[in-house]
C-alpha cells in the first residue's frame, strides 16, 4: 500500500484563530493524510524544524493576522536553507487577493482564501506534493 | 399557561391540522425531509400553545426589568434609551486610531471600543521578536502609557464609556486607562467602560492567553476587588460567547460554556472572599449574533433567564443586579464571505435584528469587507449605518421583547436553556472549566460543531450564498484597508526614545515593587498602576509576571 501523505498543518504568527487549521487538519486527516498540528504561536524556526524533523510532505500554514507578507517569505526561506524546498508550501487565511502574488513568489504555492472548499485543498496537496 | 380546556380543544384541532398537511405533503413533499436551525437543531413545522402547556408565566417568561429577566433587564428597554452603538476599532498607530476615534464619534458612535494588536494583547513590546510583521494590524500598538495618553487625546474619558478587548494584560491595560484619566483630572470613581478580562475563553478559543490558569484568576479576582472600591462603574469582566461561537460552536454550547466560563469567575471571586453582591453587579457578557434570527433572539433570551437563576439559586445573589445578564453583542465575523462581499450588509442586517430583538445592552456591527481585510471607514460608515435605521425605522424598538409570546420563540428560549444546563452539568461533573478546558473537552465539542458545520457546506447540506449556491464570477475587490509595514518601525523607534528619556531608577524600583507583591498575595492593581506611571513597558510589566507566574502551556486538541 502506497504510505500516506504527511502534512503538518502549522499556526506561524500570534493570532489565536485556529478554527481554520483544525477544520483543515480533520479533513486532511479525513483524506488518509497523516496530519500533525502545531499548536499556536509558532515562529517560522519552529515550523520548518517541526517539518523536517517529521519528515513531511507538504506544510499548510494557516495565517488571519495580516502578518502572512512577513512571516511566509522568512518559512519558505528557511525551508530553503534546511535543504527542505522539495516540500510543497501552502497556506490559508485571511489574505487580501493583492498580496498572493507576492507570496506565491516567495515559495507559497497555493494560497486558500475564505469560502474554499477543504476538497480543494485535499485535491491540490494530493497532486502537488513531490514524492 | 393556557386553560386546560381550552388546549383539550385545541389537541383536536391539531391532528386535524396535521391529517390535512400529511395530505398535501404526500402530493407536494416539502423542501426538505427535515428543517433546522442554524445550529442545527431540528425545528418543527408549526408551534402551538401546545408547546408552552407547562410553562408557568411568571416563572418563564415574566416582565422585563423583573426576574428571571428573559425579557430584558430594564423595564422599558429601547423605550427609554437606545443600546450602545459601539464600534470595535483601532490599527496601526495610537494617532490613527484616535483619528478614527473621533470620526466614530462624530458619525454618532455613543462608546469607543477599543483593538489592541497582537503583541499588545499577549505582553510583548513593539521591539519583542515575536512581533515581527504583527505590529499595529489587528489594532492598535501600545507599549506604555505615552501610547496611551496618544489614543485618547481629546478624548475626555469622564463622557466617553470605553470597552477594551483586553484579557491576559487587561490589569496594565486598565491601569494606563486610569492614569490617563487621572491627568487628564477625570477621578477613577468617574470612569464608565468594560475590559474583556475573559481568560478562559482565551484558553478555549481566542488563543492570547499569557500565564497559567491559577494565577490568571488571581489577577482577575484582584480587578474584581479592587474595581468595586477604586472604579465602581467599571465592568471589570466580559463574558464571552463571542470567540466560542466564531470556533463553530452551537447556540447552546456558545450559553453552555460562557456561563461555566461565568460559573467558573464566580467561584474564584467568592474563594478569594469578595461577597457575591459587590461584584457581581459588575459582571457582563457578550454574545455573537449569527444568521438563525429566530434561534438567536432566543438565544440571548434563554442565557439572561439561566444566568439570573444561576445567580440567585446557586450563589444567593439578594442584590438584582447581580442577576441581570448585561451582554455586548457583535455581529458575526465568520459568518461574512469574502464573495459578493456587497450581501454581508444583508447578514449584518438580519444580525443587528437579533440582537436588537434579543435586548442587547451594547452592539458592534461588522463591516462588510471584514472576511478579506479591516474595514475602510466607508464600510464601517454602512455597518454603522445599519444599527442606526435599525433603531430609528424598523419600529422593532418601540415596545419591549416583542417576539415574546410566539410560540415558536418561548419553545425555543426553553429548548436551549435546557441544552445548554446539560452542558454546564457535564463541565459541573468534570470539575469546572478550568478544568474541562485542561481535559480539551470544551475544544472537542466545539471543534465538531465546526467540523459537522464545514461538511454541511461542502455537501450543500447548509446554503452559504455566494459560497456554494449562486456564485458569479467577480473582480477582485479594491480599496482594502493596508497597514503600513513603516508602523512596526516607527513604534520601535518611539520605544527606543522613551526608554531613553524616561527615569529609569524609578522604573526599576517599581518593577521591584511589582515582583514582591506579585509573589505574595496582596492585591496586584496598586503595584501595577505605580509601574504604568513610571512609564514602564507593556513587556516590562509583563516580564515580570511571566518570571513569578510562568507561563501557560496550550493543549493542543484538533
Amino acid at each position: 500500500m502506497e504510505k500516506p501523505i504527511r502534512v503538518l498543518v502549522g499556526k506561524p504568527g500570534l493570532d489565536g484563530h485556529d478554527r481554520g487549521a483544525k477544520v483543515i487538519a480533520r479533513a486532511l486527516r479525513d483524506a488518509g493524510m497523516e496530519v500533525i498540528y502545531t499548536g499556536l504561536r509558532q515562529t517560522p524556526e519552529q515550523i520548518v524544524q517541526a517539518a523536517i524533523q517529521e519528515d513531511v510532505d507538504c506544510v499548510a500554514v494557516s495565517i488571519l493576522s495580516g502578518a502572512h507578507n512577513t512571516l511566509l517569505p522568512k518559512i519558505n526561506q528557511l525551508l530553503i536553507d534546511g535543504d527542505a524546498a522539495d516540500i510543497l508550501f501552502v497556506a490559508g487565511g485571511v489574505i487580501p487577493e493583492a498580496d498572493i502574488q507576492f507570496l506565491k513568489d516567495n515559495g507559497v504555492k497555493a494560497v486558500f482564501t475564505p469560502g474554499t472548499p477543504t476538497t480543494v485543498s485535499i485535491d491540490f496537496i494530493k497532486e502537488n506534493v513531490k514524492r | 399557561m393556557y386553560d386546560d380546556k381550552k388546549l383539550d380543544g385545541l389537541k383536536d384541532s391539531l391532528r386535524d391540522y396535521e391529517a390535512k398537511v400529511e395530505k398535501s405533503i404526500a402530493r407536494f413533499p416539502e423542501r426538505k425531509e427535515v428543517f433546522y436551525t442554524g445550529s442545527k437543531e431540528k425545528v418543527d413545522r408549526l408551534y402551538t400553545p401546545l408547546d408552552l402547556e407547562e410553562d408557568d408565566f411568571n416563572e418563564k417568561i415574566g416582565f422585563p426589568g423583573s426576574y428571571p429577566y428573559t425579557r430584558g433587564v430594564q423595564p422599558n428597554m429601547y423605550r427609554g434609551r437606545l443600546w450602545t452603538m459601539r464600534m470595535y476599532a483601532g490599527f496601526a498607530t495610537a494617532e490613527e486610531s484616535n483619528k478614527r476615534y473621533k470620526y466614530l464619534v462624530e458619525q454618532g458612535s455613543s462608546g469607543l471600543s477599543v483593538a489592541f494588536d497582537l503583541p499588545t494583547q499577549i505582553g510583548y513590546d513593539s521591539d519583542h521578536a515575536l512581533s515581527e510583521g504583527e505590529v499595529g494590524k489587528v489594532g492598535v500598538a501600545i507599549d506604555s502609557l505615552a501610547d496611551m495618553e496618544i489614543l485618547f487625546d481629546g478624548i475626555p474619558l469622564d463622557k466617553v464609556s470605553t470597552s477594551m478587548t483586553i484579557n491576559a494584560p487587561a490589569a496594565v491595560l486598565l491601569a494606563m486607562y486610569i492614569a490617563v484619566a487621572e491627568k487628564q483630572g477625570v477621578e477613577a470613581s468617574k470612569l464608565r467602560g468594560t475590559i474583556q478580562n475573559d481568560i478562559l475563553k482565551e484558553y478555549i478559543a481566542r488563543g492570547t492567553y499569557i500565564f497559567p490558569t491559577e494565577p490568571s484568576m488571581r489577577l482577575i479576582t484582584d480587578i474584581f476587588e479592587y474595581c468595586s472600591e477604586e472604579v465602581p462603574l467599571w465592568n471589570t469582566i466580559s463574558i464571552s460567547g463571542y470567540h466560542i461561537r466564531e470556533a463553530g460552536s452551537t447556540a447552546a454550547q456558545e450559553v453552555g460554556f460562557t456561563l461555566s466560563d461565568g460559573i467558573a469567575y464566580v467561584e474564584a471571586a467568592l474563594k478569594a472572599g469578595l461577597d457575591v453582591d459587590t461584584f457581581g453587579p459588575r459582571l457582563s457578557f457578550f454574545f455573537n449574533a449569527h444568521n438563525d434570527l429566530l434561534e438567536e433572539v432566543a438565544k440571548y433570551r434563554a442565557a439572561r433567564r439561566l444566568w439570573a437563576k444561576i445567580m440567585k439559586e446557586r450563589f444567593g445573589a439578594k442584590d438584582p443586579k447581580s442577576m441581570m445578564m448585561k451582554f455586548h453583542t457583535q455581529t458575526g465575523g465568520s459568518t461574512l464571505t469574502a464573495q459578493q462581499t456587497e450581501n454581508n450588509i444583508v447578514r449584518v442586517t438580519i444580525q443587528t435584528l437579533a440582537a436588537v430583538l434579543g435586548g442587547t445592552q451594547s452592539l458592534h456591527t461588522n463591516s462588510k469587507d471584514e472576511a478579506l481585510a479591516l474595514p475602510t471607514e466607508e464600510s464601517v460608515m454602512t455597518a454603522l449605518r445599519t444599527q442606526q435605521i435599525v433603531a430609528h425605522e424598523s419600529g422593532v424598538t418601540n415596545t419591549v421583547d416583542p417576539l415574546a409570546g410566539s410560540y415558536y420563540i418561548e419553545a425555543k428560549t426553553s429548548e436551549i436553556e435546557e441544552a445548554a444546563m446539560e452542558y454546564i452539568k457535564r463541565i459541573d461533573e468534570i470539575g469546572g472549566a478550568a478544568k474541562a478546558i485542561d481535559e480539551g473537552y470544551i475544544q472537542r465539542e466545539i471543534m465538531d460543531a465546526a467540523y459537522n458545520y464545514q461538511k454541511d457546506v461542502e455537501d450543500g447540506e447548509a446554503i452559504v450564498v455566494g459560497v456554494n449556491k449562486y456564485q458569479i464570477e467577480e473582480e477582485t475587490p479594491q480599496n482594502l484597508l493596508r497597514v503600513d509595514p513603516i508602523v512596526g518601525e516607527n513604534q520601535k523607534k518611539k520605544l527606543r526614545a522613551l526608554k531613553e528619556s524616561r527615569d529609569q531608577a524609578a522604573v526599576d524600583k517599581a518593577l521591584l515593587e511589582l515582583k514582591k507583591v506579585a509573589q505574595s498575595d496582596e492585591n496586584i492593581m496598586p503595584a501595577i498602576l505605580a509601574a504604568v506611571k513610571t512609564y514602564a513597558s507593556l513587556g516590562e510589566i509583563t516580564d515580570v509576571l511571566r518570571e513569578v507566574f510562568g507561563e501557560y502551556k496550550q493543549a493542543v486538541i484538533v
